[in-house]
């Protein structure tokens, strides 16, 4: 259609051949694109959704239950207590983690020397696989030989059992992974910041605002496209928790560490539960769903774009 | 003016604590994996090894049920096909959503886009039960096959770049009677060096450091990625951290050497998707 418009000036039936000639170029293009997304992404959503209805381990017959799966969801302990597990490493994370990260771009924002060395540091964590950092963050929380208590016995301090105490555990772990992600948001939030035109810094200046005001007047509301991005992004990924937890703690000790990936993929893997962990699938991607509708909602709105 | 200076002064001082935060760890890593056994679980730690045991590595790399060389071997199998198939696959619908105004593009576009939002658990195990049932499981071809078909990420990276690519350029070409796989072969892939590299060293990332995939798909030891090797070791020798933390150096060298000659281009792609987003 755009194209009758664009070029009004030849035949008819030329147009009409350039359009159809675009048709079929572009899907041919994409069409590799397109099996892969139907084939890998929506067919499995849709399979997730029918296989949550029913009992299977893989081996024996397929059995159809209705709604059986999810009853048995909502009375089964260990997946409230790796539901509310989730959304207390939700809940930590996403502020600790945005917060550091922003305060750093707003660190390598100031007129600072050396930011190309602080931001090969900073990235550093991140683009370590979890394996590596999630094995010697183990080795450091160690009780009784670990580098971290060493240093708060030091100082007086009483060792703590960062990951063998069932209440900390799950926070130990989540400070972990607030290290290695730090570096990754602060890179978007320093590009929106330096996005900033220095006009505005001028007129503030001549108002006399503090740096404080600064950050609460001006760079926090020219930022929020990135930032409203970066939050939407980082709570799909919270919900999806599983790397840190299978290699630091296996969801013990006893089910204080569960998280809602964790026990869906021992279901599936360790039980061969395929149908109960898919339901377990279709509840976390309609949480997730309804967070980040709640989130375009709530924050879409606040939202201020291009000047 | 003080203000600025007090506000520089305290910037300094934010980003010399994270960075000692961020390098001490790897350094007691390295630290650690030159100790001996009985020195790593002495109690006051030392900092130095009060002896250096280089053989922690010798016997890390050999100690597993597959060395680590075969698991760099078996890596690689996996990332260079899924690095190349994801590139080539996804800049040709990248191509088309940037440039050719086909019917329905933008709505098929934003369901690329939407999918990205798609948790991975969703769609594992249909996808685990259909690769099962081709006869792929203890295979890479779970691991390999669905980057040959491109990914949202790579298509909405190359499609911002495509679209900042002069339009003139193409209209000569196609007047010379270029048609457009030529166009996307030899004017736009060599436009695109950056982005492409930028790709790349994602893709080698996400693909090099995915734990989760292998520990689903691959059961036979000699299969083994570095990171479901180093998994694995560990669960074999889980309290010896002269061997874990040797092999943990092993796992992060490759990852390390790239980030550091690429480093550019894993910045300006983390750029170019948050500042669209």
């Amino acid at each position: 259609m755009e194209a009758v418009t664009k070029k009004p000036q030849g035949s008819k039936k030329r147009v009409h051949s350039i359009q159809w000639r675009d048709n079929v170029e572009g899907y041919l293009f994409t069409a590799p694109a397109i099996i892969g997304l139907f084939v890998f992404i929506l067919i499995p959503i849709v399979a997730s959704i029918a296989l949550s209805f029913t009992k299977w381990d893989l081996i024996t017959n397929i059995e159809w239950i209705g709604l059986q799966n999810y009853q048995e969801l909502f009375t089964d302990e260990i997946f409230i207590t790796a539901l509310i597990n989730t959304l207390k490493w939700v809940v930590l994370y996403i502020p600790l983690g945005l917060t550091l990260s922003f305060v750093l771009a707003l660190a390598m924002d100031m007129p600072v020397k050396g930011i190309g060395v602080f931001r090969t540091i900073f990235y550093l964590p991140y683009v370590s696989p979890i394996l590596v950092v999630a094995l010697l963050f183990t080795w450091m929380y160690n009780t009784d030989f670990g580098i971290i208590n060493y240093m708060l016995n030091e100082i007086g301090l009483p060792s703590v059992p960062w990951l063998s105490d069932g209440n900390l555990a799950i926070f130990s772990i989540c400070i972990m992974s607030v290290w290695k992600g730090a570096g990754y948001n602060m890179l978007i939030f320093l590009a929106a910041l330096q996005g900033i035109p220095t006009s505005l810094y001028e007129a503030a200046d001549l108002d006399g605002i503090t740096a404080f005001q600064k950050v609460i007047y001006i760079k926090i509301p020219l930022i929020t496209p990135s930032l409203y991005y970066v939050m939407i992004m980082a709570v799909i990924n919270a919900f999806q928790v599983f790397n840190e937890i299978y290699i630091m703690t296996s969801g013990g000790p006893g089910y204080s560490t569960y998280t809602m990936s964790y026990y869906l993929w021992s279901n599936a893997f360790s039980y061969n539960r395929f149908g109960y962990a898919c339901s377990m699938a279709i509840i976390m991607f309609i949480i997730i769903l309804a967070v980040s509708l709640f989130q375009t909602q709530f924050l879409g709105k606040k939202v201020q774009y291009d000047m | 003016m003080r203000k600025t200076k007090r506000s520089i002064a305290v910037s300094y001082i934010i980003l010399v604590v994270m960075s000692v935060l961020d390098v001490a760890p790897f350094l007691w890593m390295v630290l650690s994996s030159f100790k001996s056994q009985q020195e790593l679980f002495a109690f006051p730690p030392t900092i130095w090894p009060s002896e250096w045991h280089p053989e922690n590595y010798v016997n890390a790399w050999n100690s597993g049920s597959i060395s680590f060389g075969g698991m760099f071997l078996n890596t690689m199998k996996i990332v260079i096909p899924s690095v190349i198939g994801n590139v080539l696959i996804s800049s040709l619908a990248a191509y088309s959503f940037a440039r050719i105004n086909f019917k329905g593009r933008d709505k098929l576009f934003g369901l690329f886009l939407a999918s990205m939002m798609v948790p991975g658990a969703v769609t594992m195990i249909p996808s685990f039960i259909m690769f099962r049932t081709f006869g792929w499981y203890n295979t890479f071809l779970p691991l390999i096959v669905p980057n040959l078909f491109g990914s949202a990420f790579a298509i909405f990276l190359l499609r911002q770049f495509f679209m900042t690519i002069p339009g003139e350029l193409e209209e000569a070409a196609r007047i010379d009677g270029c048609g457009r796989l030529r166009i996307w072969a030899q004017l736009f892939l060599p436009l695109s060096k950056p982005i492409i590299a930028t790709l790349t060293v994602f893709t080698f990332q996400g693909n090099y450091n995915d734990l989760m995939g292998p520990l689903i798909y691959l059961s036979d030891s000699s299969k083994f990625t570095v990171q479901l090797g180093l998994a694995t070791f560990r669960g074999m020798f889980s309290t010896r951290y002269d061997l874990l933390m040797a092999g943990s150096v092993f796992c992060l060298i490759p990852i390390l050497v790239i980030y550091v000659f690429a480093q550019k281009y894993f910045v300006s792609g983390i750029v170019m998707t948050g500042l669209k987003g």
